[in-house]
């Protein structure tokens, strides 16, 4: 049975059809938790996150305490929200951009706040033209309720926020690129170390970068305190997350449950979630966490959505979007989309990325329709091999970034595990599920 | 004599005092150019260039990064249907086909009246309405043949003029409000309240 008592703490508003007003915003507590904050010393909003022991949303899970710790000895010049969600199958920052933008809005004031910076950026997918507008409205609307621009609501804390557009670029969600990109450039991960933003980040100034949904939870946190944040969720996954279902499934979308206290078993079947796979066809393999993850066999349903839990069983949780591939799923066809976003996606400056891409997608594309050799499987794997050497978990990496890396999690996953349909692919000289 | 509009000029002007640096509103410029020619012609990426800091070539080198900027002319309507996993799982790439056959072109052409641009994207992150479709980057409901269809039709007889703009308008609501303040103020500011708060550290360490 799922647990399903937990506070909904980013997604309350959504059930309403003007969530993303200010009047519905300020009905429901809006602008609550950044007075609370003022009242209160920066270092002691900073201290109530650490204290929350909130994973960064984005997809790394690094805690968001530490980043902005990291930094106290050097003044931080800028923050920057990272709304560029383009993970395949991925889709909660949208979610929260359109239905809730005061609450993004809210959550990086107080953000800026805490790291006492006057300049922030809001960078989203240039897709997202709804959200763009709901975004730039809710900033206007903020201005012109004290809530953002010159001493916020009296106080002697003064911030602009700037919404950006990107333009079509799944590299930009890589930090170092979605600041290029900010930048006026071409989307192009920087050369590491630095491996953080912290030390040399916009304009070669301390930068921070947190995910939309990370900063939408600043608001709770700030209200209600960052142990009661804490108390939700268990061991290093704190809190609730947004799981963002797809694929195979009934009833997809996105869901706010409590991290841990759920598993892929209950986010998939219960009825008020996923409500089970559609025609109650068997699972035959899940995605846990973005197509850059590790697949999971239907053996691993019963694993907790929690960081720990999942990467001990050799995969990620990621970017929270789980994807349900049933017994009628091609896996050959699903391994060969998603490596063909890879070489569409990838940037070009390291060659194991840019050509390793093209390679794998052509040769899975002769494999699924009729040209494949039966050699073809294992010259996937040694190619794999080449762009991250021992095809480990997490992956090791011959790139600047870790998108050429991400490559082998499908393919080594598919392999293992349906080995035989890739020989049935050459046997049959194509798809037998055409 | 400016290539963009008196109104985008001033809009572009506007754009490029938001960042501390000029070069860093190259994206939203090249989204205006592209709202008012459709794309980007060499005449607005010289502009860009001016407005920038740039050459026109690093214009150029940029723009031709990013899968939503057009270096060539497109329809009024540009068709994305999304065939990533999910999408995939939904039948994505069979609505791409259906969608070639009614416009009559292929993916990345254009319909022979000019109307439509097919392409067929990546993740449009809306993976529980699958397979999804933008136009002109505007999310439409249409999940089946028979839908897209009636969608085109409503296009082209301006029934959704509305809800979806011509190409490259990217955002219908201007930025009102902002920080006039000269840095030098907010700077003296901070470094203030830094040392507030360095005095309330040693006094804790005490």
């Amino acid at each position: 049975m799922a647990s399903l008592d937990a506070p909904q703490i980013v997604s309350s508003r959504s059930k309403f059809a003007d969530s993303f007003t200010l009047s519905r915003y300020l009905e429901t507590g809006g602008y609550e938790g950044l007075r609370k904050a003022l009242t209160m010393f920066p270092e002691q909003v900073a201290a109530e996150v650490d204290a929350a022991s909130l994973l960064g949303r984005g997809g790394a899970g690094f805690p968001a305490g530490r980043k902005w710790s990291m930094l106290r000895k050097a003044p931080v010049s800028y923050l920057v929200v990272n709304g560029d969600e383009s993970e395949p199958a991925t889709f909660k920052d949208h979610y929260l951009v359109e239905r809730d933008p005061h609450q993004l809005v809210e959550g990086v004031i107080i953000a800026a706040y805490a790291l006492q910076v006057t300049q922030a950026f809001i960078y989203l997918r240039g897709e997202f033209a709804l959200g763009l507008e709901r975004v730039q409205q809710a900033i206007n609307e903020a201005y012109e309720h004290g809530a953002l621009g010159r001493k916020i609501f009296g106080s002697s804390f003064s911030l602009d926020l700037v919404v950006h557009p990107g333009a079509g670029a799944y590299i930009c969600g890589e930090e170092t690129a979605l600041i290029e990109a900010l930048e006026g450039k071409r989307g192009f991960p920087r050369i590491k170390p630095p491996f953080f933003p912290a030390v040399t980040g916009l304009y070669g100034e301390p930068t921070v970068v947190n995910n939309v949904e990370t900063m939408s939870n600043m608001p709770w946190i700030v209200l209600h305190g960052g142990a009661a944040f804490a108390a939700l969720g268990a061991g290093r996954s704190a809190g609730t997350r947004l799981f963002a279902l797809s694929g195979r499934v009934r009833n997809p979308g996105v869901f706010e449950i409590e991290m841990v206290k759920n598993t892929f078993r209950d986010l998939i079947y219960d009825p008020q979630l996923g409500g089970g796979v559609i025609d109650d066809r068997a699972i035959k393999a899940i995605i846990p966490g973005g197509v850059s993850a590790p697949w999971f066999g239907p053996e691993l349903l019963d694993v907790p959505l929690g960081q720990d839990e999942v990467a001990e069983k050799g995969s990620m949780l990621g970017s929270g979007s789980i994807v349900v591939m049933d017994e009628t799923t091609c896996v050959v066809r699903a391994t060969w989309r998603i490596i063909k976003f890879f070489s569409r996606e990838s940037c070009g400056q390291c060659t194991p990325c840019r050509e390793g891409s093209g390679w794998l997608e052509r040769i899975l594309y002769r494999i699924e329709n009729g040209g494949g050799r039966i050699e073809d499987v294992d010259l996937l794997l040694d190619l794999c091999d080449n762009i991250a050497p021992g095809l480990t978990w997490p992956p090791q990496q011959t790139t600047i970034c870790v998108l050429g890396p991400s490559m082998p999690s499908s393919i080594n996953a598919a392999i293992s595990m349906f080995r035989d349909d890739f020989y049935a692919h050459v046997q049959h000289g194509g798809c037998p599920h055409d | 004599m400016t290539h963009f509009r008196t109104d985008l000029r001033q809009r572009a002007e506007e754009l490029v005092s938001l960042y501390p640096r000029a070069r860093s509103a190259m994206l939203p410029l090249l989204h205006l150019a592209q709202e008012q020619d459709g794309y980007l012609s060499d005449e607005a990426m010289a502009e860009v260039a001016e407005l920038t800091g740039t050459t026109p070539a690093e214009v150029r080198g940029t723009a031709a990064f990013y899968d939503m900027f057009h270096l060539e002319p497109v329809g009024k309507y540009v068709v994305g249907v999304c065939t990533n996993i999910a999408c995939l799982l939904a039948g994505g790439e069979d609505l791409l086909a259906h969608a070639s056959a009614t416009l009559g072109c292929s993916v990345g052409g254009t319909s022979p009246d000019g109307l439509f641009t097919l392409e067929e994207t990546e993740c449009l992150a809306d993976c529980n309405i699958a397979p999804v479709v933008q136009v002109n980057h505007r999310y439409v409901r249409t999940t089946t043949p028979e839908t897209f269809d009636a969608l085109v039709d409503d296009l082209r007889n301006g029934r959704l003029d509305h809800d979806v703009p011509p190409h490259g308008t990217l955002i219908r609501i201007r930025r009102s409000g902002g920080l006039r303040v000269e840095r030098d103020e907010l700077a003296a500011e901070r470094a203030e309240a830094r040392a507030a708060r360095e005095a309330r550290a040693a006094a804790e360490a005490k």
